[in-house]
Protein backbone atom coordinates (compact mmCIF):
# COMPACT_ATOMS: atom_id res chain seq x y z
CA UNK A 1 0.00 0.00 0.00
CA UNK A 2 3.04 2.14 0.64
CA UNK A 3 4.50 1.71 -2.22
CA UNK A 4 1.43 2.60 -4.53
CA UNK A 5 0.96 6.04 -2.64
CA UNK A 6 4.59 6.72 -3.14
CA UNK A 7 4.02 5.91 -6.81
CA UNK A 8 1.02 7.91 -7.03
CA UNK A 9 3.00 11.24 -5.44
CA UNK A 10 6.01 10.22 -7.65
CA UNK A 11 3.32 9.94 -10.66
CA UNK A 12 1.93 13.70 -10.07
CA UNK A 13 5.52 14.81 -9.31
CA UNK A 14 6.08 14.08 -13.01
CA UNK A 15 3.15 15.00 -14.49
CA UNK A 16 3.70 18.52 -12.79
CA UNK A 17 7.43 18.72 -13.51
CA UNK A 18 6.59 18.07 -17.60
CA UNK A 19 3.65 20.56 -16.87
CA UNK A 20 6.28 23.28 -15.98
CA UNK A 21 8.75 22.49 -18.59
CA UNK A 22 5.55 22.85 -21.35
CA UNK A 23 5.26 26.30 -19.63
CA UNK A 24 8.40 27.37 -19.66
CA UNK A 25 9.27 26.70 -23.24
CA UNK A 26 5.64 28.01 -24.16
CA UNK A 27 6.89 31.10 -22.64
CA UNK A 28 10.19 31.15 -24.29
CA UNK A 29 8.45 30.51 -27.55
CA UNK A 30 6.17 34.09 -26.99
CA UNK A 31 9.34 35.47 -26.23
CA UNK A 32 10.98 34.92 -29.41
CA UNK A 33 7.85 34.93 -31.54
CA UNK A 34 7.30 38.40 -30.10
CA UNK A 35 10.83 39.27 -30.99
CA UNK A 36 10.49 38.30 -35.02
CA UNK A 37 9.11 40.92 -37.52
CA UNK A 38 6.30 39.22 -39.55
CA UNK A 39 7.81 40.17 -43.14
CA UNK A 40 4.56 40.24 -45.18
CA UNK A 41 2.65 41.94 -42.08
CA UNK A 42 2.10 45.88 -41.54
CA UNK A 43 4.36 46.40 -37.87
CA UNK A 44 3.38 43.30 -36.94
CA UNK A 45 5.24 40.86 -35.06
CA UNK A 46 4.71 36.99 -35.85
CA UNK A 47 3.18 36.47 -32.44
CA UNK A 48 0.71 39.13 -33.44
CA UNK A 49 0.08 38.03 -37.15
CA UNK A 50 -2.13 35.16 -38.21
CA UNK A 51 -0.63 35.04 -41.96
CA UNK A 52 0.48 32.48 -43.67
CA UNK A 53 4.13 33.66 -43.52
CA UNK A 54 3.69 34.34 -39.87
CA UNK A 55 1.99 30.56 -38.67
CA UNK A 56 4.55 29.19 -40.80
CA UNK A 57 7.35 30.70 -38.43
CA UNK A 58 5.72 29.98 -35.46
CA UNK A 59 5.92 26.32 -36.39
CA UNK A 60 9.57 26.49 -37.36
CA UNK A 61 10.41 28.13 -33.61
CA UNK A 62 8.20 25.40 -31.88
CA UNK A 63 9.92 22.74 -34.04
CA UNK A 64 13.41 24.07 -33.27
CA UNK A 65 12.41 24.44 -29.12
CA UNK A 66 11.78 20.88 -29.46
CA UNK A 67 14.83 20.02 -30.96
CA UNK A 68 16.91 21.24 -28.09
CA UNK A 69 17.98 25.01 -29.95
CA UNK A 70 19.24 27.78 -28.15
CA UNK A 71 17.24 31.23 -28.49
CA UNK A 72 20.08 32.73 -30.08
CA UNK A 73 20.55 30.03 -32.29
CA UNK A 74 17.17 30.52 -33.40
CA UNK A 75 17.46 34.10 -34.09
CA UNK A 76 20.68 33.25 -35.94
CA UNK A 77 18.61 30.27 -38.22
CA UNK A 78 16.11 32.72 -39.01
CA UNK A 79 18.56 35.56 -40.16
CA UNK A 80 20.73 33.68 -42.12
CA UNK A 81 17.22 33.43 -43.87
CA UNK A 82 15.98 36.73 -44.00
CA UNK A 83 18.52 38.93 -42.96
CA UNK A 84 18.50 41.15 -39.98
CA UNK A 85 15.52 42.67 -40.90
CA UNK A 86 13.29 39.98 -39.44
CA UNK A 87 14.35 40.59 -35.77
CA UNK A 88 12.95 43.48 -33.84
CA UNK A 89 16.06 43.98 -31.63
CA UNK A 90 19.11 44.56 -33.80
CA UNK A 91 22.33 43.14 -32.83
CA UNK A 92 25.34 45.60 -32.16
CA UNK A 93 27.10 45.61 -35.44
CA UNK A 94 28.76 48.09 -37.96
CA UNK A 95 25.32 48.82 -39.87
CA UNK A 96 23.24 49.25 -36.78
CA UNK A 97 26.26 51.05 -34.57
CA UNK A 98 24.41 54.62 -35.38
CA UNK A 99 21.30 53.03 -34.03
CA UNK A 100 22.36 52.06 -31.11
CA UNK A 101 24.86 55.51 -30.40
CA UNK A 102 22.44 58.43 -31.34
CA UNK A 103 20.06 57.77 -29.21
CA UNK A 104 23.23 58.03 -26.25
CA UNK A 105 24.54 61.12 -28.00
CA UNK A 106 21.64 62.80 -28.24
CA UNK A 107 20.29 62.09 -24.35
CA UNK A 108 23.85 63.55 -23.67
CA UNK A 109 23.89 66.50 -25.76
CA UNK A 110 20.27 67.36 -24.40
CA UNK A 111 21.60 66.58 -20.86
CA UNK A 112 24.39 69.04 -21.58
CA UNK A 113 22.56 72.03 -23.07
CA UNK A 114 20.38 71.59 -20.51
CA UNK A 115 22.95 71.51 -17.72
CA UNK A 116 24.98 74.65 -19.59
CA UNK A 117 21.12 76.66 -19.35
CA UNK A 118 20.89 75.64 -15.33
CA UNK A 119 24.62 76.85 -15.14
CA UNK A 120 23.80 80.34 -16.55
CA UNK A 121 20.96 80.73 -14.47
CA UNK A 122 22.79 80.30 -11.42
CA UNK A 123 25.40 82.61 -12.10
CA UNK A 124 22.41 85.62 -12.93
CA UNK B 1 24.92 86.24 -34.61
CA UNK B 2 23.68 83.83 -32.53
CA UNK B 3 20.25 84.61 -34.16
CA UNK B 4 21.75 83.52 -37.34
CA UNK B 5 23.27 80.67 -35.85
CA UNK B 6 20.25 78.95 -35.04
CA UNK B 7 18.87 79.84 -37.98
CA UNK B 8 21.36 78.25 -39.57
CA UNK B 9 20.90 75.22 -37.42
CA UNK B 10 17.10 74.80 -37.91
CA UNK B 11 17.42 75.19 -42.13
CA UNK B 12 20.10 72.12 -41.77
CA UNK B 13 18.02 70.13 -40.05
CA UNK B 14 14.72 70.43 -41.75
CA UNK B 15 17.22 70.52 -45.08
CA UNK B 16 18.45 66.95 -43.82
CA UNK B 17 15.26 65.51 -42.47
CA UNK B 18 13.92 66.42 -46.13
CA UNK B 19 16.55 64.90 -47.83
CA UNK B 20 16.04 61.62 -45.42
CA UNK B 21 12.47 61.56 -46.58
CA UNK B 22 12.85 62.23 -49.88
CA UNK B 23 14.63 59.23 -50.45
CA UNK B 24 12.79 57.08 -48.69
CA UNK B 25 9.89 58.06 -50.58
CA UNK B 26 11.69 56.87 -53.87
CA UNK B 27 12.69 53.43 -51.55
CA UNK B 28 10.54 50.03 -52.02
CA UNK B 29 7.98 49.40 -49.84
CA UNK B 30 8.67 45.38 -50.00
CA UNK B 31 11.67 44.19 -48.32
CA UNK B 32 14.11 42.05 -49.95
CA UNK B 33 17.71 40.78 -48.13
CA UNK B 34 20.14 40.42 -50.80
CA UNK B 35 22.00 36.80 -50.86
CA UNK B 36 25.18 37.67 -49.73
CA UNK B 37 27.32 35.08 -51.53
CA UNK B 38 26.34 31.17 -51.39
CA UNK B 39 23.80 29.76 -49.32
CA UNK B 40 23.65 25.87 -48.48
CA UNK B 41 20.34 24.32 -49.14
CA UNK B 42 18.65 22.97 -46.40
CA UNK B 43 18.69 19.73 -44.71
CA UNK B 44 15.01 18.40 -45.32
CA UNK B 45 12.90 15.39 -45.75
CA UNK B 46 9.98 16.09 -47.18
CA UNK B 47 6.65 13.76 -49.14
CA UNK B 48 6.31 13.50 -52.95
CA UNK B 49 3.62 14.97 -55.13
CA UNK B 50 2.20 12.04 -56.01
CA UNK B 51 3.68 9.24 -53.59
CA UNK B 52 3.70 8.83 -50.29
CA UNK B 53 7.29 8.44 -50.48
CA UNK B 54 9.67 10.88 -48.35
CA UNK B 55 12.71 12.30 -50.59
CA UNK B 56 15.54 13.64 -48.63
CA UNK B 57 17.79 16.90 -49.88
CA UNK B 58 20.32 15.33 -50.43
CA UNK B 59 18.35 12.69 -52.73
CA UNK B 60 16.63 15.37 -54.71
CA UNK B 61 19.64 17.46 -55.38
CA UNK B 62 21.99 14.34 -56.13
CA UNK B 63 22.85 15.12 -59.92
CA UNK B 64 25.62 17.35 -60.80
CA UNK B 65 23.71 19.86 -62.59
CA UNK B 66 21.64 23.54 -61.98
CA UNK B 67 18.21 23.61 -59.99
CA UNK B 68 15.85 25.61 -60.02
CA UNK B 69 13.48 25.44 -57.14
CA UNK B 70 10.04 26.91 -57.59
CA UNK B 71 7.17 27.55 -54.78
CA UNK B 72 3.72 27.33 -55.71
CA UNK B 73 0.34 26.48 -54.77
CA UNK B 74 -2.88 26.51 -57.09
CA UNK B 75 -4.94 29.23 -55.42
CA UNK B 76 -2.15 31.73 -55.95
CA UNK B 77 -2.96 34.08 -59.19
CA UNK B 78 0.75 34.88 -60.37
CA UNK B 79 1.89 31.21 -60.46
CA UNK B 80 -0.38 30.85 -63.29
CA UNK B 81 1.32 33.45 -65.29
CA UNK B 82 4.35 32.03 -64.47
CA UNK B 83 3.37 28.74 -65.21
CA UNK B 84 4.26 28.73 -69.05
CA UNK B 85 7.68 30.62 -68.90
CA UNK B 86 8.62 27.57 -66.47
CA UNK B 87 7.23 25.15 -68.59
CA UNK B 88 9.64 26.59 -70.98
CA UNK B 89 12.55 26.13 -69.42
CA UNK B 90 11.56 22.78 -68.06
CA UNK B 91 12.84 22.04 -71.76
CA UNK B 92 16.34 22.62 -71.41
CA UNK B 93 18.14 19.80 -70.54
CA UNK B 94 20.85 21.41 -68.26
CA UNK B 95 18.73 22.17 -65.25
CA UNK B 96 16.15 20.60 -63.74
CA UNK B 97 13.11 21.71 -61.98
CA UNK B 98 12.18 20.90 -58.33
CA UNK B 99 8.83 22.13 -57.26
CA UNK B 100 7.23 22.72 -54.31
CA UNK B 101 4.02 22.76 -53.37
CA UNK B 102 2.75 25.47 -50.88
CA UNK B 103 0.31 25.05 -48.29
CA UNK B 104 -2.56 23.58 -50.88
CA UNK B 105 -5.32 21.49 -51.39
CA UNK B 106 -3.36 18.26 -53.02
CA UNK B 107 -6.61 17.68 -55.57
CA UNK B 108 -6.71 21.42 -56.64
CA UNK B 109 -2.59 21.08 -57.03
CA UNK B 110 -3.03 18.04 -59.16
CA UNK B 111 -5.77 19.68 -61.28
CA UNK B 112 -3.85 22.66 -61.59
CA UNK B 113 -0.55 20.58 -62.89
CA UNK B 114 -3.00 18.40 -65.11
CA UNK B 115 -4.58 21.50 -66.53
CA UNK B 116 -1.50 23.77 -67.02
CA UNK B 117 1.73 21.08 -67.53
CA UNK B 118 4.20 19.68 -65.39
CA UNK B 119 7.32 21.71 -65.38
CA UNK B 120 8.73 20.05 -62.71
CA UNK B 121 10.68 16.79 -62.36
CA UNK B 122 9.99 16.44 -58.32
CA UNK B 123 7.21 17.66 -56.88
CA UNK B 124 7.32 18.01 -53.21
CA UNK B 125 4.40 19.32 -50.56
CA UNK B 126 4.71 21.75 -47.98
CA UNK B 127 1.63 21.24 -46.16
CA UNK B 128 2.38 23.80 -42.86
CA UNK B 129 5.10 25.91 -45.31
CA UNK B 130 7.91 25.09 -42.69
CA UNK B 131 9.90 23.39 -45.57
CA UNK B 132 9.68 27.00 -47.55
CA UNK B 133 11.11 28.73 -44.44
CA UNK B 134 13.94 26.43 -44.41
CA UNK B 135 14.50 27.90 -48.17
CA UNK B 136 14.37 31.32 -47.30
CA UNK B 137 11.10 31.64 -48.89
CA UNK B 138 8.11 34.87 -47.89
CA UNK B 139 5.27 32.85 -49.96
CA UNK B 140 4.35 32.09 -53.32
CA UNK B 141 5.81 32.10 -55.92
CA UNK B 142 9.65 32.58 -55.03
CA UNK B 143 12.24 30.90 -57.12
CA UNK B 144 15.74 29.55 -55.74
CA UNK B 145 18.69 28.96 -58.21
CA UNK B 146 21.02 26.37 -56.82
CA UNK B 147 24.36 25.57 -58.73
CA UNK B 148 26.39 22.89 -59.22
CA UNK B 149 27.94 22.97 -55.79
CA UNK B 150 24.59 22.19 -53.81
CA UNK B 151 24.37 26.18 -53.35
CA UNK B 152 21.45 28.93 -53.61
CA UNK B 153 22.98 31.27 -55.73
CA UNK B 154 19.88 33.63 -56.62
CA UNK B 155 16.11 33.91 -55.42
CA UNK B 156 13.34 35.85 -56.98
CA UNK B 157 10.69 37.08 -55.09
CA UNK B 158 7.44 36.85 -56.94
CA UNK B 159 6.33 35.90 -60.42
CA UNK B 160 9.46 35.11 -63.02
CA UNK B 161 9.22 36.68 -66.42
CA UNK B 162 10.27 36.88 -69.45
CA UNK B 163 13.45 39.26 -68.20
CA UNK B 164 14.34 36.88 -65.33
CA UNK B 165 13.92 33.90 -67.72
CA UNK B 166 16.86 35.40 -69.79
CA UNK B 167 19.12 35.96 -66.58
CA UNK B 168 18.48 32.31 -65.19
CA UNK B 169 19.29 31.30 -68.40
CA UNK B 170 22.16 33.02 -68.61
CA UNK B 171 23.41 32.11 -64.99
CA UNK B 172 22.96 28.24 -66.43
CA UNK B 173 24.38 28.44 -69.05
Amino acid sequence: MKILKVCIVLIFCMGFNHLESGEKSNELKNKILKNIRCLICQGQSVYDSESDFASSIKLIVDKKINEGMQEELIYEFLREKYGDWIIYNPEFTKNTFILWLLPLLLFLTGGAIIYKKILKKNEK
Amino acid sequence: MKNKFNLFIIITFISFCFVIFYKGLNNSNTYAPKINGEKNIPTFEAKGFKSNTYYSAKKIFEEDIFYIVNIWASWCVPCKIEHPLLMKLSKDQSVKLIGINYRDNLNNAKNFINEFGNPYSQILIDPDGTLSIEFGAYGVPETFIINKNKKIIRKFIGPINKKIVEEIKLIIK
